[in-house]
């Protein structure tokens, strides 16, 4: 038997997130989209995710949901990450290999600054 | 695609795209046989024969915005060429069924990869898909060896509590992870023992 962790084990830390979730609720909804069609995942998609997932992990970055998308017709392009903030308009990245999307994290995600040499504009 | 598990990963993305509820994927390396065999098997929308065969062509594709499609081909192209062999089961409205075969100690079989990227992955990006991973071992000697991962458990416990929050990242990736690397430990030192009991 393989040493999976116990649900008691998983009780605590969801309770353990959700104190801390309700201390440092974010404005508005945050939401990071890695498009993950053929053309995506082939260009390093799945690195690119757990790039952002590592960061979350990393720095608490709490209240961001994470999600994908499929292919969007711009796949010379790929990787390519969206970003939402709250009702602000949708940014589309460009080649986002671990490090941007790591920047992208940092910059935009946690401080609202758009990561500018990455971004696409259609 | 560089890895099996890339595959998976694009295969599994069109099981969600087909609207399904539940999503298997299953890979089992069996030593014993010579064979790896990788499947994800979904209970989406299906499609009908002809459909299910012009999938299979590079030149055939649903989407609108270029008209080819990789997919598909090209998980059965590197299954054939070492050995494989592939399969797709389709039946409109009942699911899919995706099988691609390799012969595992084939030079041209392409490595099965971040298995535990691939599942985390799909996991976080369809939280809404009910999810079970199996990754299964036989070793030379016939003996079997496995990690099974079913999320109903974990998501009744979690409730809205959403997968991406850090605490619950690093546990749901750690389970994973953990589950995995404890399988390959284990098939790891029985291989060695063989080698070991070979040269003496």
């Amino acid at each position: 038997m393989p040493a999976i962790k116990s649900l008691d084990e998983l009780r605590r830390v969801r309770e353990e997130a959700l104190q801390k979730k309700q201390m440092k609720a974010t404005p508005g909804n945050v939401q990071v989209i890695v498009a993950m069609g053929t053309c995506g995942i082939a260009a390093g998609a799945r690195d690119t995710m757990k790039s952002v997932l590592n960061f979350i992990e990393t720095e608490k970055v709490s209240g961001v949901t994470v999600t994908q998308t499929g292919c969007i017709g711009l796949c010379e392009q790929e990787p390519i990450v969206e970003v939402m903030l709250g009702d602000q308009p949708k940014v589309i990245y460009g080649k986002v290999d671990a490090h941007v999307a790591q920047k992208i994290m940092k910059q935009h995600v946690q401080n609202g600054q758009p990561v500018r040499e990455n971004i696409i504009h259609i | 695609m560089r890895e099996i598990a890339l595959h998976l990963l694009d295969i599994a993305e069109n099981s969600a795209a087909a609207q399904s509820r539940n999503i298997i994927i299953d890979v089992h390396e069996d030593l014993y046989n010579d064979v790896l065999c990788a499947c994800v098997i979904d209970d989406g929308c299906g499609m009908d024969s002809t459909m299910a065969q012009n999938v299979q062509d590079p030149f055939y594709t649903t989407r609108t915005t270029r008209n080819v499609g990789l997919g598909i081909p090209l998980f059965k192209l590197a299954a054939e060429m070492a050995e494989g062999r592939f399969s797709l089961v389709s039946e409109p409205g009942i699911g899919t069924r995706v099988e691609a075969a390799f012969r595992h100690s084939h030079i041209d079989r392409m490595p099965l990869g971040d298995l535990s990227s691939t599942f985390l992955t799909v996991l976080i990006s369809h939280p809404k898909i009910h999810w079970q991973f199996f990754y299964r071992v036989t070793d030379a000697n016939g003996g079997s060896h496995e990690f099974r991962f079913d999320d109903a458990e974990l998501k009744t416990e979690l409730g809205d509590m959403s997968l991406t929050e850090p605490e619950i990242l690093t546990f749901v990736r750690g389970m994973i992870e953990e589950g995995i690397e404890e399988l390959a430990l284990t098939v790891n030192s029985l291989d060695y023992k063989g080698e070991n009991d070979a040269r003496n």
